[in-house]
């Protein structure tokens, strides 16, 4: 073990003495764990994570894995990591740059460093910077000897040693035991940051019941890391982050792709419906197939479908016959899908499409974020064929939007997409867990009745006769009955041809087919009707308003708060439902002298926003697959503010002699 | 009617007002009426009763059906019956497709719905053409097929329905003709009787785009020889003296006369129960000239249903563990409370 450079400024974050001349008080930590795939650094960040939250924090995580289960061990391509940034306040992104590095390799050393604050901690696994090591990282000679070191607080450890060392007893092939050094590390940090121990050894305990000498080996190794940490007191100080101070309530942790799932059985449950979930398997939404598959006694029925056509398919059948079919995808699935949610729009059925966005086009970055699915959404069909579209804009948001997308679709018998995106799918973050009485019951009525009298004047199309089921009739807000089969006196045929209004029967008459065309569009603008209004968060009015969708919220809204702590006249506004949009969006837009749109894409938002209300908005975009960061973000808005010449993110090449990372 | 009598439809019952719209002389005309005839004996009620249809000639069936019906999109009507399935597993739903929209488009969920043993009647009208876009040759035409895309004639090997479905493992597989009225009612009304995904092909003559394709099965001067009635149980023959047979060389069928050393119990009897589907699968292999073609039931299987399954592993996670509460969901995961 050693310390170099230990004269190299301290973390960030507000630092107090606190009577325990070791321990050191931190306002916020971001860390990244990093390693090879087959490192485990996904499961020691999101034990890290677990700690945190129990311990009180405000915590928001980034996963970022590669597309491939293992490239080959220790190179470039194989660099699987995970940050998070746990904080005493309210935080909304999981951070720009890191306090603390951990990689366990040389592949995950050159990947990663350049995140790494001047001064930050930099612990990395001495055992595994052999010469072959560094080669396949594409190193000629070892980084940690070189001068660039002497920017960061570099603690070498001697993992493999020292974890074979703490599990010799448990009598595990070399190669299992090895399999128990992420745990170490894991243990170390516990240490440095003074998270308890508890939570992992219970999970240790849980997940390894079957298998007694790993359950003990693992036990082992977290507990002889935590132990190294103390003993060798590799830290002059160690750091506490205090709890945050959160409204109170019950917390838990939750991803996106938990809170969809979780969101979905909730709706379905206490609108009393079947929940009928019909999914390919595609990242980055496998998990919630994965979650809804293990909840059977929910009464939830999974399909996984042939492929994306068939669960598109599925969802539209299980809607037929009265349940809440729901399917979930990425870009490449919504292509496969879009003939199918076409017959969804003609035949007015209710059904959720919920798209985890990734980097397109084509296969594109499969694990990695993007927003670049909204124009396909928006128009990704043959005809005029108009589907509403609503975004959550954070992890916990994702249990409240995919309520609204049940009640949309079923209050307006239509097809509806939810963009969620790789970043709000496998990030996490706190999630007060509501009451029951709380939440809202979408009430759905089938008609079990005909619904055309003698009584009644006759209806434009002349169709139709006292006594009959008119599958197209529709209410106040241009909705047609959801009549399933089975009811006796109901019997109605739909298709994807285009149908007389009222009588849904087929028909081709030039002036029916412009009226429904007009009828579909104008109910889905009767959505609005129906959703809260934009909520403006800063002045009303002002110089700047920041307009985001999705998951950007929290790294907007925190360039806008500092922003705004800089005195600057800046608002931000995020759009949870995006067609229709509030209807009072334009006035928002028009309350300030310009509108900054920051996305994830080459400017689907801004496109839309400008097309429909004329606005001269700017975009600020990214596309390299991450995250925007807080100070991207502000430096735009202070470059528009302050009339200063345009900002562009530029890419800065992963590593400079080598691929980038998968 | 008394209370202990189930409600009976009649053909009238089954009528739709909107005009049907096929070709005159198209073989599904004849399908339609033996449909209505089988389930006015059925004694399903007609809102019980679901037709799902993607694209094509035979596609527009459902319309002229007075039951429910989804009309949906090209070769999709699988998929959309399993959904319909899933929601409501006692429904009685038919699947009516044709040789483009099952085969063609539709191929990989032909597959899959009947892999699952969804309890669903697939009917696949095979008319070896595409009629509905005007007489392109179809993934079931025989290979040198002169059509208006195949203009020297078709070199895709054609596929046979039958063999598809066997090699997925159909548990009810049959065939049958437009033309043969008694014979299509029993058929169907033994595919309604099936529990489990029941594929029935029915040769259909298109009328403008492939006229005659199946005389030989339909030619009442020579159909007798071409032709080989499927009877449980019953040795495979045929002919119009009843003279000729199929047995077995070896792993291959073998078309022989009666007599000369031959007779019927060295014949192939037929064993639509079987639960290997190897049989049934060369039966659905002997194609005319050099075979007489086969009709009636290859193959009748009972195994569970899909919907059986789905519903099993429900009961199953409930019994282990309870119906689930969804405050155990919201808690699924540590806890923390904030003061």
């Amino acid at each position: 073990m050693t310390i170099s450079n230990p004269t190299a400024p301290s973390p960030s974050g507000l630092a107090s003495a606190n009577g325990h001349a070791k321990v050191q008080e931190l306002e916020s930590v971001t860390i990244r764990f990093c390693g090879d795939s087959g490192d485990g650094m996904q499961l020691a960040g999101t034990q890290f994570t677990n700690a945190s939250a129990i311990l009180g924090n405000d915590i928001s995580t980034l996963p970022d894995f590669p597309a491939e289960i293992r490239a080959p061990a220790g190179t470039l391509a194989g660099v699987s990591g995970f940050q998070l940034h746990f904080s005493s306040h309210a935080i909304h992104t999981p951070g720009d740059t890191l306090n603390t590095l951990v990689a366990m390799n040389p592949a995950a050393l050159k990947t990663n460093l350049k995140d790494l604050e001047p001064g930050g901690i930099l612990i990395v696994n001495s055992d595994s910077f052999g010469t072959s090591d560094l080669q396949k990282a594409g190193y000629t000679s070892n980084p940690l000897d070189s001068e660039a070191m002497k920017n960061y607080r570099l603690i070498k450890v001697p993992i493999n040693k020292l974890n074979r060392e703490a599990v010799a007893e448990c009598k595990l092939s070399p190669r299992e035991a090895d399999r128990c050094k992420n745990f170490f590390a894991l243990g170390l940090v516990f240490w440095m940051y003074e998270r308890p121990m508890e939570p992992t050894l219970k999970w240790i305990r849980e997940k390894f019941a079957k298998n007694p000498a790993v359950l003990e080996a693992n036990t082992r190794a977290l507990k002889a890391g935590y132990n190294y940490g103390e003993t060798m007191e590799l830290l002059p100080v160690h750091y506490r982050v205090p709890k945050a101070k959160i409204p109170p309530g019950t917390y838990r942790k939750i991803t996106g792709n938990e809170a969809l799932a979780i969101g979905l059985v909730t709706a379905t449950q206490l609108a009393k419906k079947e929940l009928i979930y019909a999914s390919y398997p595609i990242t980055p939404a496998t998990p919630i197939l994965e979650t809804l598959a293990d909840l059977k006694r929910y009464g939830v029925k999974t399909l996984q479908a042939e492929d994306e056509i068939a669960a598109m398919g599925m969802a539209i059948g299980a809607a037929f016959g009265g349940a809440i079919g729901v399917t979930a995808t990425s870009g490449p699935g919504v292509c496969l899908k879009s003939e199918a949610i076409g017959l969804a729009v003609m035949t007015e059925l209710p059904c959720v499409i919920i798209d985890v966005q990734r980097g397109g086009p084509s296969t594109g970055l499969p694990t990695k974020t993007e927003q670049a699915d909204l124009l396909q959404a928006m128009f990704g069909r043959n005809g005029e064929c108009p589907v509403p579209i609503v975004a959550p804009r954070s992890p916990a948001d994702c249990f409240h939007m995919v309520f609204e997308a049940v009640r949309i679709a079923t209050r307006f018998m239509t097809p509806i997409f939810l963009l969620s995106d790789g970043y709000i799918a496998n990030g996490a973050e706190p999630w007060s867990i509501p009451s029951l009485d709380s939440l809202p019951r979408i009430a759905i009525q089938h008609p079990t009745t005909p619904n055309s009298w003698a009584n009644e004047p006759q209806h434009e199309n002349g169709a139709g006769e006292p006594g009959k089921f008119l599958p197209y009739k529709r209410d106040e807000w241009l909705v047609r009955p959801w009549a399933v089969p089975g009811t006796p006196g109901l019997e109605h045929r739909i298709g994807g041809l285009e149908k007389q209004d009222v009588t849904g029967n087929v028909n081709y008459e030039p002036g029916n087919h412009e009226h429904m065309v007009r009828t579909r569009a104008k109910k889905i603008q009767n959505i609005a009707e129906t959703i809260p209004d934009l909520k403006v968060h800063g002045p009303a009015s002002g110089d700047l308003l920041v307009l985001g969708w999705g998951g950007t919220y929290g790294a907007i809204l925190t360039a806008v708060e500092r922003a705004q702590r800089k005195g600057w006249s800046v608002a931000h506004a995020h759009l949870q439902y995006l067609n229709p949009m509030p209807k009072n969006t334009e006035a928002v837009l028009r309350s300030y002298k310009q509108v900054l749109i920051p996305e994830l894409n080459a400017g689907q938002l801004l496109w839309l926003i400008r097309a429909k209300y004329c606005v001269p908005a700017v975009g600020l975009n990214k596309i390299q697959g991450r995250p925007f960061l807080v100070s991207e973000i502000e430096a735009k808005i202070e470059a528009i503010l302050t009339g200063a010449p345009d900002v562009e993110i530029t890419t800065t090449p992963v590593v400079s002699d080598g691929p980038s990372q998968g | 009617m008394s209370a202990t009598t189930l409600p009976t439809l009649t053909v009238k019952d089954l009528t739709t007002d909107q005009d049907v719209r096929w070709c005159p002389g198209c073989g599904d005309y004849s399908i339609l009426a033996q449909m209505k005839k089988a389930l006015a004996s059925l004694g399903v009620p007609r809102e019980k009763i679901v037709f799902v249809s993607g694209i094509g000639c035979s596609s527009r069936f459902p319309y002229y059906m007075n039951t429910y019906g989804f009309h949906t999109i090209h070769g999709r009507a699988p998929t959309i019956a399993t959904g319909l399935k899933m929601a409501q597993p006692d429904l009685q739903v038919w699947v009516v497709t044709g040789d483009g929209d099952g085969l063609s488009i539709g191929g990989n969920h032909l597959l899959h719905v009947i892999r699952r043993n969804v309890d669903v009647k697939i009917l696949l009208f095979n008319n070896e053409i595409y009629g509905l876009t005007k007489g392109q040759y179809s993934p079931t035409s025989r290979l040198g097929t002169r059509t208006k895309s195949s203009p020297q004639g078709s070199i895709d090997n054609p596929i046979r329905p039958l063999s598809v479905a066997i090699a997925a493992e159909a548990t009810f597989v049959a065939r049958t003709i437009d033309v043969d009225v008694n014979h299509m009612v029993t058929v169907l009304q033994r595919a309604a009787a099936h529990k489990g995904t029941a594929f029935v092909e029915i040769y259909q003559n298109c009328k403008i785009f492939n006229d005659g394709v199946f005389d030989y099965v339909t030619d009442k001067s020579i159909k007798s020889d071409n032709l080989l009635y499927l009877e449980h149980g019953k040795p495979l023959v045929y002919g119009k003296d009843r003279n000729k047979g199929i047995r077995l060389n070896g792993l291959d069928p073998e078309a022989v006369e009666l007599g000369n050393g031959i007779a019927v119990d060295d014949l192939l009897h037929h064993n639509e129960s079987a639960k290997e589907p190897s049989l049934a699968y060369l039966l659905s292999r002997m194609v005319h000239p050099e075979f007489p073609e086969c009709v009636g039931v290859f193959r009748a299987v009972r195994k569970p249903t899909y919907e059986e399954l789905v519903q099993e592993q429900i009961v199953k996670a409930i019994k282990a563990k309870g119906p689930g509460k969804i405050e155990d969901l919201f808690r699924s995961e540590d806890q923390w409370t904030v003061e």
